[in-house]
């Protein structure tokens, strides 16, 4: 119990029928067998010190490097080395031995401890062959589909170039033709505004005339009516039955203020009339007309203020609640204002002359027009299928501006979506695009990033996909996904979870990452060592 | 792990988003708190209250006497008790109560024990009583009525000096027919209740009902007191609190002559030294769930213990208010002369100049129920408070060691990985634990079938690895007529009531909650029940248990607690609130020893607390955040609990909430390193933080502060063991150990654990160096890392780096540890011990080893330990048994010898217990002086000496 005192592994050692190991210290690997000399002063590896062999694996450390106890837990940077025969050796933290815990498959981190080990090496060795087989199948079926893959995206890749090569071409023709008949309808339209103007012009002329006809025959009726006793003058006296001419506004309109009107006269006949006529024709009203009713003006109904609660309520179902009131007031409100809006005030009413329409252009004018339409139409029907051909170019530019792999063997992936389906949601893994989410059972999309960047580690960026900037978490950050490939005969996502909040992080197998297999890791078992 | 507001409903995101800190509006001030703001409006001034001398009755325990309130005429009574230990007790109940007011049961382990009190003389106006000891008297003034406790010529303690006892008495509701009813209606239940359990005679009870007459004939002159808002009802926000009773509140004021520093009633985010409340909320005792709670603040938290301890060159007190309802503390300066007069004059003499610290309790309901403890020493009132409420719980050995949590370890393939992380990392830890999201739909007892669908599996690879689980069980209870538990609790009645007689429901985590009446002791027989193996389906051996949200936590209820006006029996809420979570962690602890039917130890940690909580395990500081004044203050609140019993205590390593940068989660880790509880805790919303996910540099800056911890097991589990036995805290402020070095009052950046190792943690963002106080004229002290010697009674300036722990051992001290750190403490099991001693000045040391199966209640039970004295002096080093009639065999053996500050022998020699001797090798190192013994090999548990010639 105190002193485990000098303990050499025996080369028949714990496990059965094992090749023959050679005698050296517990815990010491065939490759520094040579500083373990039996009965000769040990050397610290370091060469700190020399200390006597038997204070080799004493279980006290007296070198600095622990290189004196391989085989016990006694210094605290010590290694301790297992055979594992039929399995691959390895070494482990000497705080590892005989802590009742089985470490080394061959069990002989645990002779002291009363752990009961079971040698599992040939077990390991054999699920571990088979498992490296397996992988080794994957890797060559894989890497023969990426070789296809590379083909295929070479071809893909060569064939856009072309195409765009081509399309380039064909939008110099197009950029020609653009301009062309830009020309052509510059020069239609020219002769067409002209045409209009003309047109445009007669019709306001005699719009003119029209009205002054029109004033003239109102200014006589007029006349008629405010001669009331016929008498072929207007007077003071017949002036002040209509009210509505008072100046002032007062209410009524005085005899001073009649005379003004009829400029200082106590009457006039037509011919002067003509000069009264322009300072009360706005106000005058037809006595043959009834009047015309004032808008009643309906006043808008007052926007109700959505009752506030300043009483901040902390209660999770109480506050809802709330929230969603006030959101339906808003809306209500908002909707009360469409329904209920006051009658938009009346425009006047059109004079007689307005709502005559301009009589159609002369057959001259509409050939003119007729013919700018036509190059205006054509014009735009090129310069959209320009703009069309500059986005097809820009999208094929684009997609060959992405990184797909030193042998581009990522090209497929382009333009393609990949879903995993858990027991709640939808994942979806679009790449070179983005990673979403979505529940499985109703509910919206979330976003869990878009394409940011490869982000392997230096001797292989391919290996990871960083997708940044999803939709924001609450006091985190934006959602983001790592997308760990794998080798695989399949692409598939494998898996994926949320290892931190809001970081997701996807498995997904593809052939395009599969590694040329070497021969020497078809036969992957003679690492065994003696 | 969380609080009020969580992803459960989209709304209370927006809540939270506005809330960068508490959010203060949640929580009642002082003037909020009718009890409160009414108890706050008397100020100091002559008591209304005298004591009736010729009412005196006294027999060898006990005396009584009866008080008056000369305002209204209501009787009190007073029961005054000298306890062993150099204690006395104040109780102070109405005379004749409408109903019963409520005792807090439960608490104290037993009824402590009494010592003769005797009448040393009497006058018109007083009684002089004799507490014995070197003069110690209790002199009872009768008008105004005070109580003083002197001992000689000081004054050690006055109770109603300032005038604030005041003690509203049951009353019948005035105006409204249908309150009144309510309550005659509670009070004709328990008229029922008391009938079957009063062991009163019908004579006592006759007696009772003259006196009440006598009193009603006086009544004539009485001016009826005025009901003042809040008193039959009270709201705060939206909330109503019916107050069926009326008003019950108490009040008591405490003068401390000659006292400057008063420290305790946790918990609360400040300063280890209580402060001035004048002007400010007085220090508030509510069990409280605060979300992001701020520092520096008297604001309640999530446990309290209603215990005071005053603290001067010449004394060391304690004040224990044994009352579980609301609780407000003030405390204010004074000077002595301004509180003494009458009677106590005779017998002191009072500068008026002297300092003097008043202390003012309020409590909402109950009655006044206050020990006071008299030292004189900090290790007296440790033991005497420990006489009350016990000790703190012997944990096992692995639940001292690392903890790693995270709200949430998602599945089990999460928890391998994490698993396999540390041992990839070569970083020891005990304990994976696992937060709310690993039951099934919050239904704790319960596993997620789908992220958990093989519990057992887990939980078996953990232990073959020699480590541990820690699953929550929060005493919300989904309400869900699928779920056994709630089914169960539901069908046997055990939920708390509402005020009108259903089951009282409330918002937490799993939605609508009931919650389980844990002040019923049949509840808690049940609850305990529930951890069988066979009833708690996957759970193993090597799984214990968290119990969050215990305040109790209700989202939806006032101050995001619990109704005052729910019901637990026949008693309200306000009466036990503060209760609560004791019971919950003790029904819960119970149930794990019952589990192995008695034989191992539980470990269970709890958020809310109360005294006496220390029987049932460990308590951490809450939800805190990822900040330096965070990393700060854990060690004045753990200091805190650690004077008020509760040792076992830490806060979340990294803060709860929020992302630490590495700085500060390397810092956390150190300093929580030398925290008794360690554990490393994350809010889901952070990022993840294993400790090896900031850099190689970082990560083994947290090995190396994570094995410091393991190498010094053996410190800590004898000191737990010290503590289980003695009531001795495990980390202490330097006062306590220093308690004339008035340089230590009110130190808070350093401490001690136990009294041998002084911890000065590096708290400070780019910190190039601290000062730490090394206390003790004529000690010495060592830097445990360097060995370098240094003097006490020094500040000294330490240059630190990111790789620095200032820690120091004490010049005579010896110190045992393992320093060959494994994968978990129970691969440590059976190593050798190294021994570090520390000589003092005049060269001699002493230290204590203590081994046992570190699990099970066979040290207890049939004495199955190991307890060694080690001692050094006249350069003979020897081992030497504290416990002859223990017996218990360890493989552990004495690996190497490291002494500090001695000189180099000639030669160093071995006698075992048999008479052998052997040579023993060594080395010196003459720059440093230090001596290294190679290895004695010796067995842990024989007699030995070494003598360096």
């Amino acid at each position: 119990m105190t002193c485990l005192h000098l303990l050499l592994t025996l080369g028949f050692a714990v496990s059965l029928g094992t090749p023959v190991e050679i005698q050296r210290p517990r815990g010491v690997p065939l490759t520094k067998k040579q500083f373990y000399e039996e009965n000769k002063p040990f050397t610290c590896l370091d060469g700190s010190r020399t200390i006597p062999f038997d204070r080799v694996n004493d279980d006290y450390c007296d070198c600095k490097d622990g290189s004196d106890e391989p085989g016990t837990a006694a210094c605290p940077n010590g290694s301790f080395h297992c055979t594992n025969a039929g399995y691959r050796p390895m070494f482990i933290p000497s705080s590892r031995i005989n802590d009742g815990i089985c470490d080394c498959c061959d069990t002989t981190d645990e002779y002291n401890s009363g752990a009961k080990c079971e040698n599992t090496c040939k077990e390991l060795g054999r699920k571990e062959r088979e498992v490296l087989h397996k992988m080794a199948e994957i890797t060559k079926e894989g890497f023969l589909l990426k070789r296809q893959l590379i083909e295929e995206a070479k071809k893909g890749h060569q064939e856009k170039q072309s195409k765009v090569t081509d399309m380039q071409e064909n939008k110099k023709q197009l950029d020609e033709k653009v301009e062309a008949l830009r020309t052509v309808k510059e020069t239609a339209e020219q002769p067409e505004k002209e045409a209009k103007e003309r047109h445009l012009k007669a019709w306001e002329e005699q719009k003119a005339a029209i009205r002054l006809e029109k004033d003239k025959a109102k200014m006589a009726e007029a006349f008629l009516e405010l001669d009331d006793d016929a008498d072929g003058f207007v007077s003071v006296s017949e002036l002040q039955s209509h009210a509505e001419l008072d100046p002032d506004a007062d209410g009524t309109l005085t005899e001073i203020e009649a005379q003004g009107l009829l400029g200082g006269a106590e009457q006039v006949d037509t011919s002067t009339f003509e000069s009264v006529w322009p300072k009360i024709k706005d106000k005058y009203h037809s006595e043959s007309q009834p009047e015309e009713p004032a808008p009643v003006e309906t006043p808008p109904d007052e926007v109700k203020e959505p009752v506030v609660d300043n009483d901040s309520e902390p209660y999770p179902e109480d506050d809802i609640s709330e929230e969603e009131d006030e959101d339906d007031e808003d809306e209500d409100d908002y909707h009360e204002d469409d329904d209920k809006a006051p009658p938009t005030v009346k425009t006047p009413e059109k004079s007689d002359e307005d709502d005559e329409a301009m009589p159609p252009y002369d057959a001259d004018t509409q050939a003119l027009i007729d013919a700018a339409q036509k190059a205006r139409d054509d014009f735009e029907e090129a310069e959209k299928a320009l703009r069309e051909m500059d986005d097809q170019i820009r999208n094929i530019e684009k997609e060959l501006s992405f990184d797909f792999g030193p042998d581009a063997e990522f090209t497929y992936l382009y333009n393609q979506c990949y879903e995993l389906t858990t027991s709640e949601y939808i994942y979806r893994l679009c790449p070179f695009n983005r990673v979403s989410q979505k529940p499985k059972f109703g509910g919206s999309e979330t976003n869990l990033g878009t394409w940011g960047s490869w982000s392997g580690p230096e001797n292989n960026k391919y290996l990871l996909m960083k997708y940044e900037h999803g939709t924001g978490c609450w006091q985190g950050p934006n959602r983001s996904t790592t997308v760990k490939l794998t080798c695989g005969k399949e692409t598939v996502v494998t898996s994926t979870s949320e290892p931190s909040r809001c970081e997701y992080l996807m498995e997904f197998t593809t052939p395009a990452v599969c590694q040329e297999p070497s021969n020497a890791d078809l036969s992957p078992h003679d690492h065994e060592e003696l | 792990m969380a609080a009020s507001c969580e992803s459960l409903l989209p709304l209370v995101l927006l809540l939270c988003l506005s809330a960068q800190a508490v959010d203060r509006s949640n929580f009642k001030t002082c003037e909020q708190s009718a009890f409160c703001k009414r108890q706050r409006e008397l100020t100091a001034g002559r008591s209304p209250y005298r004591a009736l001398l010729d009412t005196l009755e006294l027999s060898d325990s006990r005396l009584t006497l009866q008080l008056i309130n000369d305002n209204n005429k209501v009787r009190l009574l007073l029961e005054l008790y000298r306890l062993q230990g150099n204690m006395t007790r104040v109780k102070i109940n109405e005379l004749k109560p409408l109903k019963p007011r409520y005792e807090v049961p439960d608490v104290l382990i037993s009824d402590p024990i009494t010592e003769k009190l005797s009448v040393v003389s009497q006058d018109e106006n007083s009684l002089v009583l004799s507490l014995g000891g070197k003069d110690q008297r209790l002199i009872i003034s009768a008008q105004p009525f005070r109580l003083d406790i002197v001992e000689g010529p000081q004054v050690l303690m006055s109770l109603n000096s300032r005038g604030l006892l005041a003690f509203e008495h049951l009353r019948a509701r005035k105006d409204t027919s249908i309150s009144h009813k309510i309550s005659s209606t509670v009070g004709s239940m328990w008229d029922s209740f008391k009938s079957m359990f009063s062991s009163k005679s019908e004579s006592e009870q006759e007696t009772e009902q003259e006196n009440v007459e006598q009193q009603t004939d006086e009544d004539g002159q009485i001016k009826e007191e005025e009901d003042k808002p809040g008193m039959w009802e009270e709201t705060f926000k939206s909330h109503a609190d019916s107050k069926p009773n009326g008003p019950s509140s108490i009040s008591l004021d405490f003068s401390l002559p000659g006292v400057e520093h008063v420290y305790g009633i946790p918990e609360h985010a400040d300063t280890l030294k209580l402060k001035n409340t004048d002007g400010s909320d007085p220090y508030r005792l509510y069990n409280l769930d605060v979300f992001q709670y701020e520092l520096h603040n008297p604001m309640a938290l999530y446990g309290a213990v209603p215990v005071l301890i005053s603290h001067s060159t010449d004394r060391t007190m304690g004040i224990f208010w044994l009352n579980a309802a609301e609780t407000w503390v003030d405390i204010s300066s004074n000077t002595a002369g301004k509180t003494m007069f009458g009677k106590i004059l005779d017998f002191v003499q009072v500068s008026s100049e002297a300092p003097q610290t008043d202390v003012r309790w309020i409590s909402e309901s109950g009655i006044i129920d206050v020990f006071i403890m008299l030292g004189p020493k900090p290790a007296d009132v440790f033991t005497q408070y420990a006489s009350l409420t016990g000790t703190q719980s012997f944990p096992p050995l692995s639940a001292l060691a690392y903890h790693q949590c995270r709200w949430n370890y998602n599945d089990q393939e999460d928890v391998k990985t994490v698993d396999q992380g540390f041992d990839e990392h070569d970083i020891p830890y005990d304990f994976i634990w696992l937060d709310i999201e690993h039951a099934d739909g919050k239904r704790y007892f319960t596993w997620d079938p789908s992220k958990f669908p093989q519990p057992k599996e887990m939980l078996q690879g953990l232990m073959d690895k020699r480590r541990k689980l820690v699953a929550i069980v929060d005493p919300h209870i989904r309400v869900d007529s699928g779920y056994k538990i709630h089914n169960e609790i539901r069908s046997k009645n055990f939920y708390v009531k509402n005020k009108d007689g259903g089951d009282y429901e409330g918002w937490c985590w799993p939605g609508n909650a009931g919650y389980p009446d844990f002040t019923n002791p049949e509840m808690r027989a049940w609850w305990a029940s529930q951890f069988a193996y066979d009833q708690y389906e996957g759970s193993m051996e090597n799984q214990y248990i968290w119990n969050d949200m215990n305040e109790p936590s209700v989202f939806n209820g006032p101050e995001v607690t619990m109704h005052k006006d729910a019901l637990h029996g026949v008693w309200e809420h306000r009466d036990v609130h503060n209760l609560y979570g004791l019971y919950v962690q003790k029904a819960t602890a119970d149930g794990l020893i019952q589990r192995s039917e008695g034989v191992q130890r539980p470990f269970v940690l709890t958020r809310a607390f109360f005294a006496g909580s220390q029987r049932y395990g460990a308590v951490w500081t809450g939800d805190n955040a990822a900040e330096w004044g965070h990393l700060k203050i854990s060690i004045p609140m753990c200091l805190s609990l650690g004077l008020v019993g509760i040792s076992f205590c830490g806060a979340d390593v990294g803060g709860f909430f929020k992302h630490p940068s590495a700085e500060l989660l390397v810092r956390w880790y150190q300093a929580g390193a030398y925290q008794p509880f360690f554990r490393a805790h994350a809010h889901i919303d952070t990022p993840r933080r294993e400790p090896w996910l900031f850099g190689p540099d970082n990560t083994a800056l947290i090995r190396e502060a994570i094995r410091q911890r393991y190498a010094l097991l053996p410190y800590w589990y004898q000191l737990f063991y010290n503590a289980n036995r003695t009531g001795q805290p495990v980390m202490r402020p330097l006062w306590v150990e220093y308690p004339d070095d008035v340089t230590t009052f009110s130190t808070e950046d350093e401490y001690l654990i136990g009294k041998d190792l002084l911890v000065h943690p590096v708290t400070d963002e780019g910190a190039t160096g601290v000062t730490a106080y090394l206390p003790g004229k004529d000690e010495v002290w060592y830097d445990v890392h360097t060995f370098q010697k240094h003097d006490g009674d020094q500040s000294l300036y330490i240059p630190v780096t990111m790789s620095s722990i200032p820690v120091f051992q004490r010049g005579g001290s010896i110190i045992c540890r393992k320093d060959r750190v494994r994968r978990s403490s129970s691969c440590m099991e059976n190593d050798p011990y190294t021994l570090y001693v520390a000589l003092s000045s005049q060269g001699s040391a002493e230290g204590e080893l203590y081994i046992d199966d570190f699990h099970t209640f066979s040290f207890e039970e049939a004495k199955q330990f190991v307890h060694r004295r080690l001692s050094f002096s006249a350069n003979t080093l020897s081992s030497r048994n504290l416990a002859p009639d223990s017996q218990f065999s360890t493989a552990s053996w004495i690996e190497r010898i490291v002494i500090f500050g001695g000189s180099q022998p000639s030669s160093a020699t071995l006698k075992n217990a048999d008479g052998t001797e052997s040579a023993l090798e060594f080395e010196f190192d003459s720059t440093l002086a230090v001596l290294t013994l190679r290895k004695p090999g010796v067995n842990a548990a024989a007699d030995w000496t070494i003598v360096l010639r």
